[in-house]
């Protein structure tokens, strides 16, 4: 191994902690029981944050309404940025620069703007025509989300339409097809591909957003938005096991759709006719995107279910009594210092229980009860509990 | 037989087309016969493929009218003319198998898919391709595909098979064996070819009769071998085969013959179009390469031998004489025959018949 390789690996290393590291820690946060997102000091393996997450209504909820408008989004700005995209495409190139400038515009625009002249907007023409019913966080974070979303897709959509050629359209007309049914039969077919990953974009486009959503949502949450309002009154793990699930549903999409592209790729390029994966029928079988689909959900359901059958409540039980004991270990230790201290410098004040409480005790209670009372539970309850003395006494 | 067959005929009448200030037609005035195979030639940019989306349907004509059939075609669309159009890159639907390609003109007008596959079976076994219907177009070769679209274009029966220069992406050997093809395939179906294209060779062989067009102006219609034998123009002249031009005087005229005065000396040669001349008009005089015969004593004179290139059948010599320089073609006689060496002086002349007298015009190489 030389220097080079050394280097190279060493800064590949790095690179990968950099990218993955915090998502490695997130996740490993998800399955300590700790109250607070932390890795060390572990304390115990539990599944309980996603049992957890899950009963979060606020956030079950807002999950709810995420899926609702993600796909009222979906719905609608797909089918604007196709047309966008083809009125784009047929315009002179003049014309074209400047309303493409125009349809982008809401893409560089601060969501936040976005969001307030939206209800700004909608209040307006919702009260002047008496359509209040309209006036909802549905509908609003839909045609908020959309004026945003749909520039997405048109650039999805123009990026496929470039490589598309016209003349195909040109055929299908002169062969005696209807201009829809050119559109139908050649160019759709052709755009499909655009058409869904456009779709996975601005579904997703429209979970994440926040800066929007926030203001066109008025009472209603988003999933988004519900657990960015959680975050600020203060975090628990139940996050990292949202990070762990939405993480496994990634990979589980990227494996699925890396099995598919190989095998395409494989098929068209003529591998798999000479590959030896491809000729035996069970490799050839478990290299089907389908399977290895198969395969993970059955594996990852397998886990779900050990891990919703896992109790880790005595685990837990013995880590609050640890817990306990070291409180108790620590007051003790406490105590004998004091007592140690006060001996060397012989006050006469017999068997404080606390610091404090000796001395204030001393002063407010001349007649203070010379029994110890060793279960007082805090340092301070014995200074406060001395002032007061009689009454707690009796 | 002949009552009972359609009127395939075209015909373009008085056919301007203008982009803004840009005339890519100017003033086209032809009739294209039923069942004729028809080639527009001329250099790219010369308004043929203009001339053919008119025909098609995909662009109107500014002024004048189109009639196919008979029938004004104005405000006729696309799909809804007896024309088929075979696109110079083909337009096969990668995304569809050959067969549904083929099929795709009945798809859309309705016909089931049993019928349909049936028809397509039928026009892959006329293009001598049975049993690849379930190939994709990316799966066949460049002659395989140029087959498939004239396959598909006759799905639709059509009065006029347009053909926008759909052999310019074949290399040479498959290009000669589909220009036999085609032409085959038109004598079988029946059908009117237009042709557009800017190789010769393609027009010449191929075709019934040939336009040559230049800058959006028709110079001259007619069967091949006229069109290279009697050219009417300077264009066509120096567009169609190689040509010799020498710039003149005439002196007089007499019939169809006249003299014309050139510093290499006094030529007499066919004049072209029937025009006449006066005395000490400037005209131009054609001669073809192969018709400058060493030796011949008609129309002689010298000229001095400056390079040679061979090409297998015929040599090419070039020669000076005055301030020109001539192109000679020589058949190659083999090991029998012998060339003229390189600086060597030779007697040239040519038939009064073989020359052509044309006014001055602007040259193919000018466009």
């Amino acid at each position: 191994m030389n220097r080079h390789t050394l280097f190279g690996g060493a800064y590949a290393l790095a690179f990968f902690a950099f990218l993955f590291g915090p998502l490695v820690i997130m996740a490993t946060t998800a399955f300590n029981s700790s109250r607070f997102p932390r890795v060390a000091p572990w304390e115990c393996f539990t599944t309980g944050w996603f049992g957890e997450l899950f009963g979060n209504a606020r956030l079950m909820e807002g999950l709810m309404n995420s899926v609702i408008i993600g796909v009222g989004v979906v719905a609608l700005a797909v089918p604007i940025g196709l047309a966008g995209a083809l009125a784009l495409s047929e315009l002179p190139a003049k014309l074209r620069s400047m309303l493409y400038t125009v349809l982008i515009l809401p893409i560089l625009i601060p969501g936040v703007v976005l969001g307030i002249s939206t209800i700004v907007l909608w209040g307006q023409i919702t009260r002047g025509t008496g359509a209040g019913f309209l006036y909802n966080g549905y509908f609003l974070t839909i045609v908020g989300q959309i004026t945003f979303v749909s520039a997405y897709a048109m650039l999805v959509f123009i990026a496929r339409l470039q490589r598309f050629d016209a003349t195909q359209t040109e055929a299908a007309l002169d062969l005696g097809a209807t201009p829809g049914q050119a559109f139908r039969k050649i160019l759709l077919p052709f755009m499909a591909p655009a058409i869904g990953s456009a779709a996975f974009i601005t579904l997703l486009a429209s979970f994440e957003n926040y800066n929007t959503t926030v203001f066109t949502v008025l009472s209603e949450s988003t999933f988004t938005t519900a657990l960015a309002s959680k975050v600020r009154h203060g975090t628990d793990p139940s996050l990292s096991a949202l990070a762990v699930i939405i993480i496994t549903l990634t990979l589980v999409g990227a494996l699925t759709n890396e099995a598919y592209q190989r095998r395409k790729e494989a098929e068209a390029g003529g591998r798999a006719s000479r590959s030896p994966l491809y000729a035996n029928p069970v490799t050839r079988a478990l290299t089907h995107p389908g399977i290895v689909f198969a395969i993970l959900v059955t594996v990852i359901g397998g886990i779900t279910y050990a891990g919703s059958q896992y109790d880790s409540s005595v685990c837990e039980a013995a880590v609050l009594q640890e817990k306990l004991d070291r409180q108790e270990e620590l007051r003790a230790e406490q105590r004998e210092r004091i007592e140690a201290q006060e001996a060397e410098q012989g006050v006469t004040v017999p068997k404080p229980d606390s610091a404090f409480g000796g001395a204030f005790g001393g002063v407010g209670t001349p007649a203070a009860p010379a029994a110890p009372k060793p279960e007082s539970p805090s340092a301070f309850g014995g200074a406060f509990g001395g002032i007061t003395a009689p009454e707690v006494d009796e | 037989m002949p009552d009972q067959t359609p009127d395939r005929s075209v015909l373009l009448d008085h056919v301007s087309i203008r982009f803004g200030n840009f005339t890519a037609v100017d003033n086209a005035n032809l009739k294209i016969n039923s069942g004729e195979f028809f080639s527009f030639l001329g250099p790219s940019g010369c308004g043929k493929t203009t001339m053919l989306r008119c025909i098609s349907g995909f662009s109107e004509p500014t002024e004048g009218k189109v009639l196919i059939g008979g029938k004004d075609m104005a405000g006729v669309g696309p799909n809804k003319r007896p024309t088929a159009l075979i696109f110079q890159h083909l337009a096969l639907f990668p995304l569809m198998t050959v067969a549904e390609n083929i099929a795709f003109p009945l798809e859309v007008r309705g016909v089931s898919k049993k019928e349909r596959r049936k028809k397509a079976d039928e026009l892959l076994e006329m293009i001598a391709l049975p049993g690849i219907g379930d190939k994709k177009p990316g799966e066949l070769s460049g002659g395989q595909k140029q087959r498939v679209a004239i396959a598909r274009a006759l799905a639709v029966e059509p009065d006029i098979l347009l053909l926008d220069e759909p052999l310019s992406a074949l290399d040479l050997k498959l290009r000669q064996h589909m220009r036999t093809e085609l032409r085959a395939i038109q004598k079988q179906v029946g059908v009117t070819f237009i042709y557009i294209t800017h190789d010769q060779g393609e027009a010449l062989t191929m075709s019934d009769r040939v336009a040559v067009m230049s800058r959006g102006v028709i110079e001259q219609v007619g069967e091949p071998d006229r069109i290279y034998n009697r050219p009417r123009s300077a264009f066509v002249a120096s567009f169609v085969g190689e040509n010799n031009a020498l710039q003149g005087v005439i002196k007089g005229q007499s019939g169809d013959l006249a003299a014309l005065e050139t510093p290499m000396g006094t030529f007499e040669a066919r004049v072209g179009g029937g025009r006449k001349y006066k005395a000490g008009d400037a005209a131009l005089l054609f001669v073809r390469p192969e018709q400058l015969i060493p030796g011949a004593t008609e129309n002689a004179f010298h000229a001095t031998l400056t390079r040679q290139e061979f090409e297998g059948a015929a040599n090419h010599v070039f020669a000076k004489a005055g301030d020109s320089e001539l192109r000679i073609s020589m058949v190659n006689a083999g090991l029998a025959g012998s060339l003229p060496g390189q600086g060597e002086s030779l007697s040239l002349g040519f038939a009064p018949m073989n020359g052509t007298i044309l006014p001055v015009g602007h040259m193919a190489s000018d466009s």
